[in-house]
């Protein structure tokens, strides 16, 4: 499906417009913005895609991690304009109306996230880890992970996530505990 | 039949969280995601220097930029009373400066405008003239006899001394000291620093001039406290004020405080009767909000030379910044730094304590901590540490010697807190065993013969959990209560709300698995809410573990009261006598005919159907619990390292945590809470650090600079758990989230040390950064962590 929109312009004052159109989560988006609007802010407040997070001001934290054609970048530190013409994928895009990825299945599966605020970030670097190296060991994945910060899990939990999810990419049936699950459907 | 515990997530149950089924999918919703209707956005200009006058503030240019609505500076506060607002320590903080900036990064004057970045746009445009002060950046500067007045706007403030306090038993102590084989003395620094959740403060603030309520949406880890605190400085009556804490990014203590930008919010909306929103930035949150710890110590112990200890004492200095804005119960002036040495059999201690004012950010916030025990327990296994070297015996020798034995509780701590269950012995047993104790002495003997520095550090401790009881503890006068409100539908599905606010702990998931266990209603079958003060039953909020203990017990005992109505009901329905109906989970059933039952279930229709004669329908009630003591978890934590002797980095090459924190509810969550803890600990010790320069400039003001660890330089954590059920907890639970942040630190610490012993280093301030650890090395000599101080040219 194509969609185009409008965002509405909200400043008042003779900032030149540029007119940008991207692909995200698979569908076509437009906008009109100011050259200075970041990429995180066109997602989540122009496209209130929320689930793209962020936590700090130097490019140092990784909530705001999506994939620009394919790969993880930070969103807060490009232009919109940047991503004229080219590919984004957020947290939302990972998930099926389905069926969820196998990642966010091993995020929650395997406790990776408390708070939550890093989660979308931790994973679409995963998803990025995954598809150039489906079968990572530990230290490719910690490796892989560490532009991302999480202040809550301490990490051991989001390795193994992620290991998880790649198990489960390569078609086996991850090992899980006991345990009732939180929630019904998952 | 009664039910299988955990198929229903009852206690015990690693159940999957409830929670994560909308942050897996992007859905959470944080304060920033949180859009209303003509919402105007705030951003706020902050104080480039840390002491200075300010002579003048032009905004004419902030108005003049397109797109800006308001303008707020400390003279437009003033004119509504509020430019100052009072502390959680009985100060005062100013909401916007009016007469001089305090510390860097204080909040001068605030921009509304019709998006955040034309608000910033306005912040630049406004010109402030400041006459710099001299700046101070440590206590012993603070208290020097010509040291400039960092609070004159305080009647009566002569000096920077915010107070001077004492506990415990001087003249013992002094006796004790008088008859010591041994005297170990050590000297350090608990450097500042910040909790940072990765997301950082905000609030929308909603004034609705037609009902005259406000709403505000805040990241508050406490917002019954909020609606109080807001309700006394704006003078907006308490029911026309409703606080939504929503998803949390985090917490750590960051949380707690009601900081200058949440004000002006509010203020703003009530000016423009629109929404505004305020998201501080990451700089702003680090430079500006409560830090935890900065403060030094000088610690004394007193021991036999059989390495029974005699007595202790400890005298802090604290730096609290410009406001004495500590989050803490009112009583303690230190918090409870004199938790110090309860799980250890010390006879007699005394402990003074002193208070200053800096040019540096207030907070003082517990970070991951009940009010000052991170620093108590890492002063002493510090001195635990030293005095064992002092003595020349071995570190896990002197603790077996010290530590409180199984049966001789309930014990009273050297200060006068009451220990009451824990097995110290076993844990230290278990950790010692997993590290490799016994073989390590000869490891570490021939690396050191290859030119490689290896060492051990432990860590013991029991801390202070769940505050508490409403003898000893308050937050401005207001007792450390929380409560529970259940409502259980028709069909058996039920409504749980608390006046804790979950930041991560999974409240979602483990308070039904409470209330699962007491009543046997599956826990999918319960939801949970919290965070909204017009739904949800008053508490005191989430900070220093005390959800479990408190609101946790809460929900244990409104359980207990649904209960035994449907118990009443049961024995309508069963037409029995109620003494003759008994329970077992999820249904009850008349004694002697176990088949002859009635579900909970079954009860829940009743109470809406087919109650008794005179009995009120309906199955809901609300419980408030007073704990009648804190509990006492008890933590060994045991790091190896290897230093580099060529670069002074440290690698971890082991670390086990052994913990008790009484009954898991949800094990795979407080496995969760341990590991995160220990990263902050990790943290702590090896990297994050704020500091000041001479001129009182933050040194840490970004990830840049303020290091958190990533998945890479992280270790692996390898977890024991041992189970000693709390006495007086209703379900056996003891706190466990900060328990590794408190602990932890020390661990590394001691280690590093340990690795270093050959060189007579006896301290190194944390963090333990490659260069001090370096220069430990190669000049022998402690490092100290104390900010430079400026001297005349
Ligand atoms: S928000 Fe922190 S890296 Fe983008
Ligand atoms: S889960 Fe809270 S920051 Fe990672």
């Amino acid at each position: 499906m194509t969609l185009f929109e409008e965002v509405p312009v909200t400043t008042t004052r003779e900032i030149p417009v540029r007119r940008v159109q991207m692909r995200v989560n698979g569908e076509t988006r437009a906008a009109n913005i100011e050259p200075r609007l970041l990429l995180a802010h066109l997602l989540r407040n122009g496209l209130q895609l929320t689930g793209t997070h962020t936590g700090c001001d130097t490019t140092n934290c990784g909530a705001c991690t999506v994939l620009f054609d394919g790969q993880p970048v930070k969103s807060c530190t490009m232009f919109a304009v940047q991503a004229d013409g080219h590919e984004i994928t957020t947290v939302e895009g990972l998930a099926t109306a389905s069926e969820l990825h196998p990642i966010q299945e091993g995020f929650k599966d395997e406790h990776g996230l408390q708070c939550g605020f890093c989660t979308p970030g931790m994973m679409l670097s995963a998803k990025a880890l995954l598809e150039e190296n489906p079968n990572p060991t530990e230290d490719e994945v910690r490796w892989a992970l560490s532009g991302n910060l999480c202040r809550c899990t301490g990490y051991q939990n989001i390795v193994k996530a992620v290991l998880w999810a790649a198990e489960k990419m390569r078609g086996y049936t991850p090992a899980s505990d006991d345990a009732a699950d939180g929630g019904g459907e998952a | 039949m009664a039910l299988d515990e955990v198929k229903i997530g009852g206690l015990g149950a690693s159940r999957r969280r409830v929670e994560d089924n909308r942050f897996i999918r992007g859905k959470g919703n944080y304060v920033d995601d949180i859009v209303l209707p003509g919402m105007l956005h705030m951003e706020i200009l902050r104080s480039p220097l840390a002491h200075a006058r300010i002579a003048s503030i032009d905004v004419s240019g902030a108005w003049a930029v397109p797109g800006v609505r308001l303008v707020l500076t400390g003279e437009m506060m003033a004119a509504r009373n509020l430019a100052w607002m009072p502390t959680l320590s009985y100060d005062t903080q100013a909401v916007l400066a009016t007469d001089k900036v305090r510390f860097q990064g204080q909040e001068v004057a605030c921009v509304i405008a019709d998006d955040p970045y034309i608000a910033k746009d306005g912040c630049e445009a406004i010109v402030v003239e400041y006459e710099p002060l001299p700046p101070i950046v440590n206590p012993q500067q603070a208290m020097a006899v010509d040291a400039p007045l960092i609070r004159d706007d305080k009647v009566n403030q002569a000096d920077n001394k915010i107070f001077d306090w004492e506990v415990g038993d001087k003249d013992g102590t002094d006796r004790a000291f008088a008859q010591a084989d041994v005297v170990s003395e050590i000297e350090m620094h608990y450097p500042r620093s910040h909790p940072s959740p990765i997301e950082a403060c905000g609030s929308i603030a909603d004034f609705d001039r037609s009902t005259s309520k406000l709403t505000v949406y805040m990241t508050t880890q406490a917002p019954h406290i909020i609606r109080a605190a807001v309700s006394l400085v704006a003078e907006i009556p308490e029911h026309m004020i409703r606080i939504i804490s929503p998803d949390l990014g985090g917490g750590f203590g960051n949380k707690v405080p009601v900081y200058p930008g949440y004000v002006m919010s509010i203020l703003a909306s009530i000016l423009t009767e629109r929404p505004v929103k305020w998201i501080e930035d990451k700089s702003g949150n680090l430079i500006s909000t409560g830090f935890g710890r900065d403060v030094y110590l000088k610690g004394q112990v007193a021991m036999r030379n059989d390495g029974k200890i005699l007595g202790v004492r400890m005298h802090t200095d604290s730096d609290h910044g410009a406001f004495f804005s500590d989050a803490q119960p009112s009583k303690f002036k230190i918090g409870l730094m004199h938790s110090a040495f309860a799980c250890y059999d010390v006879p007699t201690a005394h402990l003074t304590a002193t208070g200053v004012y800096t040019n540096k950010a207030p907070g003082g916030v517990a970070y991951r901590c009940s009010f000052r025990v991170t620093e108590a327990m890492f002063f002493q296994e510090r001195m635990i540490c030293a005095a064992a070297d002092d003595l020349g015996m071995d570190q896990a020798e002197f603790r077996r010697v010290n530590l409180v034995r199984d049966d001789d509780f309930p014990k009273r701590t050297p200060f006068g807190f009451l220990t009451d269950s824990g097995q110290y012995e076993k844990c230290l047993d278990i950790g010692l065993e997993a590290i490799g104790y016994a073989d390590f002495k000869q490891e570490q003997e021939e690396a050191r013969k290859r030119g490689r520095l290896l060492g051990i550090g432990i860590s013991t401790m029991t801390e202070p959990l769940g505050a508490g009881n409403s003898r000893e503890y308050d937050i401005l006068g207001i007792k450390m209560f929380d409560s529970a409100e259940l409502r259980i539908h028709m069909t058996g599905k039920a409504i749980l709300r608390t006046g804790a606010k979950t930041q991560g702990q999974g409240h979602e998931t483990t308070w039904a698995q409470i209330v699962a266990h007491e009543l046997g209603i599956p826990a999918d079958d319960i939801v949970v809410e919290e965070g909204d003060t017009d739904t949800a039953p008053f508490g005191m909020g989430t900070y220093a573990s005390r959800s479990t203990p408190v609101a946790g017990a809460a929900v244990a005992m409104v359980s207990r009261k649904i209960r035994a109505k449907a118990r009443k009901i049961a024995a309508h329905l069963l037409e029995a006598s109620e003494e003759d109906v008994e329970w077992e989970l999820g249904r009850f059933y008349v004694r002697g005919a176990q088949d002859r039952g009635v579900s909970i279930q079954e009860c829940a229709m009743a109470a809406y159907s087919n109650v008794p004669d005179g009995m009120e329908p309906g199955l809901e009630n609300n419980a408030y619990y007073d704990p009648p003591n804190l509990t006492w978890p008890f933590a060994c934590y045991i790091a190896k390292v290897e230093v580099d002797p060529e670069t002074g980095v440290w690698d971890v090459l082991h670390m086990v945590a052994v913990d008790d924190c009484g009954v898991r509810i949800n094990p795979m969550i407080v496995e969760g809470q341990i590991m995160g803890g220990l990263t902050e600990a990790y943290a702590m010790a090896n990297m994050q650090f704020i500091t000041f320069d001479e001129d009182g400039n933050c040194i840490g003001s970004n990830y840049m600079d303020y290091l958190l660890p990533t998945a890479w330089e992280t270790p692996g954590f390898e977890l024991h758990e041992v189970v000693t059920p709390c006495p007086h907890h209703p379900i056996g639970a003891k706190g466990i989230g900060e328990c590794a942040t408190v602990g932890g630190p020390a661990a590394f610490v001691n280690a590093v040390m340990d690795a270093l012993k050959h060189t007579g280093v006896r301290n190194i301030d944390m963090p333990l950064l490659p260069d001090r650890v370096h220069d430990a090395l190669t000049t022998g000599n402690d490092v100290s962590g104390m900010p430079p101080v400026k001297t005349e040219a």
